[in-house]
Protein backbone atom coordinates (compact mmCIF):
# COMPACT_ATOMS: atom_id res chain seq x y z
CA UNK A 1 0.00 0.00 0.00
CA UNK A 2 0.75 3.42 -0.54
CA UNK A 3 2.33 5.49 2.43
CA UNK A 4 0.10 8.32 3.13
CA UNK A 5 2.45 11.46 4.61
CA UNK A 6 1.60 14.80 3.76
CA UNK A 7 -0.90 15.36 0.98
CA UNK A 8 1.30 14.86 -2.59
CA UNK A 9 0.04 18.01 -4.30
CA UNK A 10 0.84 20.00 -0.74
CA UNK A 11 4.75 18.73 -1.64
CA UNK A 12 4.74 19.55 -5.22
CA UNK A 13 3.53 22.81 -4.18
CA UNK A 14 6.67 22.94 -1.63
CA UNK A 15 8.96 22.16 -4.42
CA UNK A 16 7.11 24.36 -7.40
CA UNK A 17 7.89 27.21 -4.52
CA UNK A 18 11.84 26.60 -4.50
CA UNK A 19 11.93 24.20 -1.30
CA UNK A 20 13.82 21.12 -3.79
CA UNK A 21 14.86 19.44 -0.78
CA UNK A 22 11.15 18.61 -0.81
CA UNK A 23 11.38 16.36 -3.65
CA UNK A 24 13.18 13.84 -1.05
CA UNK A 25 10.07 13.31 -0.03
CA UNK A 26 8.62 12.23 -3.14
CA UNK A 27 11.15 10.12 -3.88
CA UNK A 28 11.04 7.95 -0.68
CA UNK A 29 7.12 7.40 -0.98
CA UNK A 30 7.44 6.16 -4.47
CA UNK A 31 10.98 4.26 -5.32
CA UNK A 32 9.87 0.75 -4.70
CA UNK A 33 7.01 1.28 -6.76
CA UNK A 34 9.02 3.28 -9.76
CA UNK A 35 11.69 0.28 -9.18
CA UNK A 36 9.42 -2.45 -9.14
CA UNK A 37 7.61 -1.37 -12.27
CA UNK A 38 10.95 -0.92 -14.29
CA UNK A 39 12.67 -4.25 -13.27
CA UNK A 40 9.53 -5.67 -14.64
CA UNK A 41 11.09 -4.05 -18.02
CA UNK A 42 14.99 -4.65 -17.79
CA UNK A 43 15.49 -7.79 -15.80
CA UNK A 44 18.79 -6.26 -14.86
CA UNK A 45 18.80 -4.44 -11.32
CA UNK A 46 21.45 -2.19 -12.52
CA UNK A 47 19.98 -0.94 -15.14
CA UNK A 48 16.42 -0.49 -13.46
CA UNK A 49 17.94 1.80 -10.46
CA UNK A 50 19.61 4.36 -13.46
CA UNK A 51 16.23 4.35 -14.95
CA UNK A 52 14.53 4.89 -12.33
CA UNK A 53 16.92 7.75 -11.15
CA UNK A 54 15.89 8.88 -14.69
CA UNK A 55 12.34 9.00 -13.98
CA UNK A 56 12.63 11.20 -10.69
CA UNK A 57 14.87 13.80 -12.70
CA UNK A 58 12.32 13.77 -15.43
CA UNK A 59 9.33 14.40 -13.16
CA UNK A 60 11.44 16.38 -11.20
CA UNK A 61 12.09 18.92 -14.18
CA UNK A 62 8.33 18.59 -15.41
CA UNK A 63 6.86 19.12 -11.98
CA UNK A 64 5.14 22.54 -12.92
CA UNK A 65 3.15 20.42 -15.87
CA UNK A 66 1.30 18.23 -13.43
CA UNK A 67 -1.93 19.64 -13.05
CA UNK A 68 -3.38 17.74 -10.60
CA UNK A 69 -5.88 16.60 -12.65
CA UNK A 70 -5.04 12.72 -11.97
CA UNK A 71 -3.38 11.03 -9.04
CA UNK A 72 0.81 12.24 -8.84
CA UNK A 73 1.16 8.63 -8.74
CA UNK A 74 -0.63 7.97 -12.44
CA UNK A 75 1.42 10.61 -13.52
CA UNK A 76 4.55 9.35 -12.28
CA UNK A 77 3.84 5.84 -13.59
CA UNK A 78 3.36 7.07 -17.04
CA UNK A 79 6.83 8.70 -16.96
CA UNK A 80 7.94 6.01 -15.77
CA UNK A 81 6.32 3.48 -18.89
CA UNK A 82 7.43 6.20 -21.60
CA UNK A 83 10.84 6.16 -19.96
CA UNK A 84 11.28 2.37 -19.69
CA UNK A 85 9.59 1.99 -23.41
CA UNK A 86 12.43 4.44 -24.91
CA UNK A 87 15.11 2.29 -22.90
CA UNK A 88 13.82 -0.48 -24.85
CA UNK A 89 13.79 0.72 -28.14
CA UNK A 90 17.47 1.90 -27.60
CA UNK A 91 18.02 -1.47 -26.51
CA UNK A 92 16.18 -3.10 -29.47
CA UNK A 93 18.46 -0.40 -31.77
CA UNK A 94 21.86 -1.52 -29.99
CA UNK A 95 20.96 -5.05 -30.29
CA UNK A 96 18.72 -5.58 -33.10
CA UNK A 97 20.74 -8.25 -35.09
CA UNK A 98 21.16 -10.19 -31.89
CA UNK A 99 17.12 -9.58 -30.82
CA UNK A 100 15.16 -12.71 -31.38
CA UNK A 101 18.79 -14.79 -30.43
CA UNK A 102 18.73 -12.84 -27.24
CA UNK A 103 15.14 -13.01 -26.22
CA UNK A 104 15.23 -16.57 -26.70
CA UNK A 105 18.22 -17.12 -25.21
CA UNK A 106 17.09 -15.02 -21.81
CA UNK A 107 13.76 -16.75 -21.47
CA UNK A 108 15.19 -20.01 -21.25
CA UNK A 109 17.82 -18.62 -18.79
CA UNK A 110 15.42 -17.23 -16.84
CA UNK A 111 13.34 -20.31 -17.01
CA UNK A 112 16.31 -22.86 -16.41
CA UNK A 113 17.68 -20.63 -13.47
CA UNK A 114 14.56 -20.06 -11.72
CA UNK A 115 14.19 -23.81 -11.77
CA UNK A 116 17.61 -24.12 -10.26
CA UNK A 117 17.03 -21.89 -7.43
CA UNK A 118 14.03 -23.30 -6.20
CA UNK A 119 14.61 -25.53 -3.41
CA UNK A 120 16.64 -22.18 -1.58
CA UNK A 121 13.62 -20.05 -2.42
CA UNK A 122 10.67 -21.59 -1.71
CA UNK A 123 9.00 -18.47 0.43
CA UNK A 124 5.50 -17.29 -2.00
CA UNK A 125 6.62 -13.95 -2.28
CA UNK A 126 9.84 -14.96 -4.09
CA UNK A 127 7.62 -17.61 -6.22
CA UNK A 128 5.03 -15.00 -6.75
CA UNK A 129 8.04 -12.54 -8.10
CA UNK A 130 10.04 -15.16 -10.33
CA UNK A 131 6.35 -15.95 -11.87
CA UNK A 132 5.51 -12.52 -12.41
CA UNK A 133 9.29 -12.22 -13.73
CA UNK A 134 8.73 -14.59 -16.74
CA UNK A 135 5.68 -12.31 -17.87
CA UNK A 136 5.91 -10.17 -20.38
CA UNK A 137 6.72 -6.45 -19.40
CA UNK A 138 3.23 -5.69 -20.11
CA UNK A 139 1.21 -8.18 -17.98
CA UNK A 140 3.76 -7.58 -15.04
CA UNK A 141 2.76 -3.90 -15.05
CA UNK A 142 -0.86 -4.30 -15.51
CA UNK A 143 -0.37 -6.67 -12.40
CA UNK A 144 1.33 -4.26 -10.48
CA UNK A 145 -0.11 -1.20 -11.59
CA UNK A 146 -3.77 -3.12 -10.54
CA UNK A 147 -2.24 -4.57 -7.16
CA UNK A 148 0.63 -2.86 -5.67
CA UNK A 149 -0.09 0.78 -7.57
CA UNK A 150 -3.27 1.37 -6.37
CA UNK A 151 -4.49 2.63 -9.83
CA UNK A 152 -8.00 1.56 -11.20
CA UNK A 153 -8.51 0.21 -14.22
CA UNK A 154 -9.38 3.78 -15.71
CA UNK A 155 -6.03 4.95 -14.09
CA UNK A 156 -4.16 1.96 -15.44
CA UNK A 157 -5.55 3.00 -19.24
CA UNK A 158 -3.99 6.42 -18.55
CA UNK A 159 -1.05 5.43 -18.30
CA UNK A 160 -0.71 2.69 -21.02
CA UNK A 161 -2.36 4.85 -23.11
CA UNK A 162 -5.65 2.09 -23.72
CA UNK A 163 -9.90 2.20 -22.83
CA UNK A 164 -11.14 0.76 -20.02
CA UNK A 165 -12.27 -2.31 -21.21
CA UNK A 166 -8.70 -3.67 -22.87
CA UNK A 167 -7.40 -2.77 -19.97
CA UNK A 168 -9.63 -5.32 -17.87
CA UNK A 169 -9.20 -8.26 -20.23
CA UNK A 170 -5.34 -7.26 -20.28
CA UNK A 171 -5.45 -8.05 -16.48
CA UNK A 172 -7.61 -11.10 -17.17
CA UNK A 173 -5.22 -12.51 -19.18
CA UNK A 174 -2.07 -11.55 -17.25
CA UNK A 175 -3.60 -13.33 -13.76
CA UNK A 176 -4.08 -16.04 -16.31
CA UNK A 177 -0.79 -16.20 -17.70
CA UNK A 178 0.68 -15.74 -14.36
CA UNK A 179 -1.46 -19.06 -12.76
CA UNK A 180 -0.09 -21.26 -16.08
CA UNK A 181 3.02 -19.80 -15.13
CA UNK A 182 3.14 -20.95 -11.39
CA UNK A 183 1.48 -24.40 -12.57
CA UNK A 184 4.28 -25.02 -14.77
CA UNK A 185 7.35 -24.28 -13.03
CA UNK A 186 6.44 -24.11 -8.98
CA UNK A 187 3.26 -26.52 -8.90
CA UNK A 188 4.62 -28.28 -6.07
CA UNK A 189 5.83 -25.58 -4.31
CA UNK A 190 2.28 -23.63 -4.44
CA UNK A 191 1.05 -26.98 -2.96
CA UNK A 192 3.20 -27.31 0.13
CA UNK A 193 1.91 -23.23 0.08
CA UNK A 194 -1.29 -24.10 0.56
CA UNK A 195 -0.74 -27.50 2.71
CA UNK A 196 0.81 -25.33 5.32
CA UNK B 1 -15.87 -23.64 -20.65
CA UNK B 2 -12.87 -22.90 -18.03
CA UNK B 3 -12.07 -19.98 -19.33
CA UNK B 4 -15.38 -17.91 -19.22
CA UNK B 5 -15.81 -19.70 -15.50
CA UNK B 6 -12.55 -17.87 -14.52
CA UNK B 7 -12.86 -14.69 -16.35
CA UNK B 8 -16.35 -14.45 -14.46
CA UNK B 9 -15.13 -15.36 -10.89
CA UNK B 10 -12.16 -12.61 -11.59
CA UNK B 11 -15.49 -10.28 -12.01
CA UNK B 12 -16.89 -11.44 -9.33
CA UNK B 13 -13.61 -11.01 -7.07
CA UNK B 14 -12.54 -7.67 -8.37
CA UNK B 15 -16.30 -6.59 -7.80
CA UNK B 16 -16.20 -5.34 -11.65
CA UNK B 17 -20.14 -7.54 -12.45
CA UNK B 18 -23.37 -6.25 -11.81
CA UNK B 19 -25.62 -6.89 -8.56
CA UNK B 20 -27.84 -9.69 -10.79
CA UNK B 21 -24.05 -11.50 -11.82
CA UNK B 22 -23.21 -10.76 -8.29
CA UNK B 23 -26.17 -12.77 -6.67
CA UNK B 24 -25.64 -15.31 -9.59
CA UNK B 25 -22.74 -16.03 -9.21
CA UNK B 26 -22.71 -16.21 -5.01
CA UNK B 27 -25.20 -18.99 -5.76
CA UNK B 28 -23.07 -20.50 -8.39
CA UNK B 29 -20.13 -20.59 -5.46
CA UNK B 30 -22.63 -22.16 -3.11
CA UNK B 31 -23.99 -25.24 -4.98
CA UNK B 32 -21.18 -26.04 -7.75
CA UNK B 33 -18.23 -27.71 -6.97
CA UNK B 34 -16.66 -26.73 -10.29
CA UNK B 35 -17.02 -23.39 -9.25
CA UNK B 36 -15.76 -23.87 -5.82
CA UNK B 37 -13.06 -25.38 -6.97
CA UNK B 38 -12.23 -22.50 -9.39
CA UNK B 39 -12.82 -19.71 -7.22
CA UNK B 40 -10.33 -21.49 -4.14
CA UNK B 41 -7.78 -21.41 -6.62
CA UNK B 42 -8.33 -18.16 -7.88
CA UNK B 43 -9.05 -16.26 -5.04
CA UNK B 44 -5.22 -17.81 -3.71
CA UNK B 45 -3.77 -16.17 -6.45
CA UNK B 46 -5.44 -13.04 -6.12
CA UNK B 47 -4.32 -13.80 -2.16
CA UNK B 48 -0.84 -13.73 -3.37
CA UNK B 49 -0.97 -11.25 -5.56
CA UNK B 50 -2.14 -8.55 -2.88
CA UNK B 51 0.67 -9.53 -0.44
CA UNK B 52 3.14 -9.56 -3.33
CA UNK B 53 6.27 -7.12 -1.87
CA UNK B 54 8.01 -4.41 -3.51
CA UNK B 55 11.37 -4.72 -5.04
CA UNK B 56 13.09 -1.82 -2.92
CA UNK B 57 16.12 -0.01 -4.69
CA UNK B 58 20.25 0.28 -2.84
CA UNK B 59 19.80 2.20 0.10
CA UNK B 60 21.70 5.52 -2.14
CA UNK B 61 19.07 5.57 -4.48
CA UNK B 62 17.38 8.70 -2.71
CA UNK B 63 20.74 10.26 -2.36
CA UNK B 64 21.71 9.73 -5.95
CA UNK B 65 18.00 11.43 -7.04
CA UNK B 66 18.81 14.26 -5.00
CA UNK B 67 22.17 14.79 -6.07
CA UNK B 68 20.95 14.72 -9.44
CA UNK B 69 18.32 16.87 -9.53
CA UNK B 70 20.67 19.79 -7.92
CA UNK B 71 21.40 20.06 -11.45
CA UNK B 72 18.47 20.97 -12.55
CA UNK B 73 15.69 23.52 -11.99
CA UNK B 74 11.62 22.77 -12.73
CA UNK B 75 10.73 23.60 -16.09
CA UNK B 76 8.17 26.15 -16.52
CA UNK B 77 4.71 24.54 -17.72
CA UNK B 78 4.88 23.94 -20.91
CA UNK B 79 1.00 25.71 -20.81
CA UNK B 80 2.92 29.05 -20.18
CA UNK B 81 5.00 28.91 -23.21
CA UNK B 82 3.10 27.35 -26.09
CA UNK B 83 0.41 29.72 -26.75
CA UNK B 84 -2.71 28.47 -28.41
CA UNK B 85 -2.81 31.54 -31.18
CA UNK B 86 0.14 30.12 -32.50
CA UNK B 87 -1.14 26.36 -32.68
CA UNK B 88 -4.43 27.93 -34.06
CA UNK B 89 -3.07 29.76 -36.69
CA UNK B 90 -0.79 26.68 -38.44
CA UNK B 91 -3.91 24.68 -37.93
CA UNK B 92 -5.80 27.59 -39.47
CA UNK B 93 -2.77 28.02 -42.30
CA UNK B 94 -2.74 23.73 -43.22
CA UNK B 95 -6.73 24.23 -43.45
CA UNK B 96 -6.12 27.03 -45.73
CA UNK B 97 -3.77 24.79 -47.83
CA UNK B 98 -5.95 21.92 -48.02
CA UNK B 99 -9.11 23.90 -49.02
CA UNK B 100 -6.90 26.11 -51.56
CA UNK B 101 -5.64 22.57 -53.01
CA UNK B 102 -8.90 21.14 -53.67
CA UNK B 103 -10.05 23.94 -54.94
CA UNK B 104 -7.66 24.13 -57.64
CA UNK B 105 -7.63 20.48 -57.96
CA UNK B 106 -11.41 20.64 -58.33
CA UNK B 107 -11.11 23.28 -61.11
CA UNK B 108 -8.68 20.88 -63.40
CA UNK B 109 -11.36 18.81 -63.53
CA UNK B 110 -13.22 17.97 -66.86
CA UNK B 111 -16.90 17.85 -66.19
CA UNK B 112 -18.34 15.35 -68.44
CA UNK B 113 -22.10 14.43 -68.48
CA UNK B 114 -22.26 10.70 -69.36
CA UNK B 115 -26.01 9.53 -69.81
CA UNK B 116 -24.68 5.91 -70.34
CA UNK B 117 -23.10 5.24 -66.28
CA UNK B 118 -25.08 7.58 -64.50
CA UNK B 119 -23.03 5.99 -61.39
CA UNK B 120 -19.80 7.93 -62.53
CA UNK B 121 -21.00 10.98 -63.77
CA UNK B 122 -17.91 12.77 -63.86
CA UNK B 123 -14.67 11.50 -65.06
CA UNK B 124 -11.12 13.22 -63.89
CA UNK B 125 -8.27 12.86 -66.62
CA UNK B 126 -5.12 12.28 -64.46
CA UNK B 127 -2.99 13.08 -68.25
CA UNK B 128 -4.95 16.42 -68.34
CA UNK B 129 -3.48 17.92 -65.06
CA UNK B 130 -0.91 20.67 -65.26
CA UNK B 131 1.32 19.60 -62.75
CA UNK B 132 3.78 21.91 -64.12
CA UNK B 133 1.60 24.65 -63.30
CA UNK B 134 0.26 23.55 -59.75
CA UNK B 135 3.74 23.35 -58.80
CA UNK B 136 5.22 26.74 -60.56
CA UNK B 137 2.10 28.61 -60.65
CA UNK B 138 0.93 31.88 -58.56
CA UNK B 139 -1.47 29.40 -55.68
CA UNK B 140 2.53 28.06 -54.74
CA UNK B 141 3.72 31.23 -54.22
CA UNK B 142 1.08 31.95 -51.90
CA UNK B 143 1.27 29.49 -50.05
CA UNK B 144 5.22 29.71 -49.58
CA UNK B 145 4.73 33.13 -48.92
CA UNK B 146 2.23 32.34 -46.11
CA UNK B 147 4.28 29.61 -44.30
CA UNK B 148 6.87 31.74 -44.67
CA UNK B 149 5.19 34.97 -42.60
CA UNK B 150 3.82 32.36 -40.10
CA UNK B 151 7.22 30.36 -39.63
CA UNK B 152 8.58 33.85 -38.66
CA UNK B 153 5.65 34.62 -36.85
CA UNK B 154 6.01 31.54 -34.75
CA UNK B 155 9.82 32.15 -34.07
CA UNK B 156 8.99 35.74 -32.60
CA UNK B 157 6.75 33.98 -30.47
CA UNK B 158 8.97 31.70 -29.32
CA UNK B 159 11.96 34.13 -29.27
CA UNK B 160 9.76 36.14 -26.85
CA UNK B 161 8.40 33.62 -24.88
CA UNK B 162 12.43 32.59 -23.71
CA UNK B 163 12.85 36.45 -23.32
CA UNK B 164 10.10 36.54 -20.63
CA UNK B 165 11.31 33.30 -19.05
CA UNK B 166 14.78 34.78 -18.92
CA UNK B 167 13.63 37.83 -17.07
CA UNK B 168 11.62 35.98 -14.30
CA UNK B 169 13.88 33.28 -13.59
CA UNK B 170 16.67 36.58 -13.00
Amino acid sequence: MIITGQPDQQIINRILNGDQSAFALLVEKYQNYIFTLVLRFTDNREDAEEISQDVFVKAYRSLADFRGDSKFSTWLFTITRTTCLSFLRKMKLDTLSLDNERTSIQLVNRESSFNANLVEQKSRHTLLNQAIAMLSPDDAQVLNLFYKGEQTLEEIGKIMGLGQNTVKVKLHRARQRLKDKMEKYFAHEVLEIHLD
Amino acid sequence: MDQEIEQRIWEYIDGHCSPAEQVLITKLLAEDPVWQSKYTELSGIEELLQKEELEIPSLRFSKNVMEKITQYQVAPATRHYINKNVIRGITAFFLVMILGLFIYFLGQIHWISNSSNRLLPVSLDANKLNWGKLLNGSYINIFIGISAILGLILVDKYLQAKKNTGRTEH
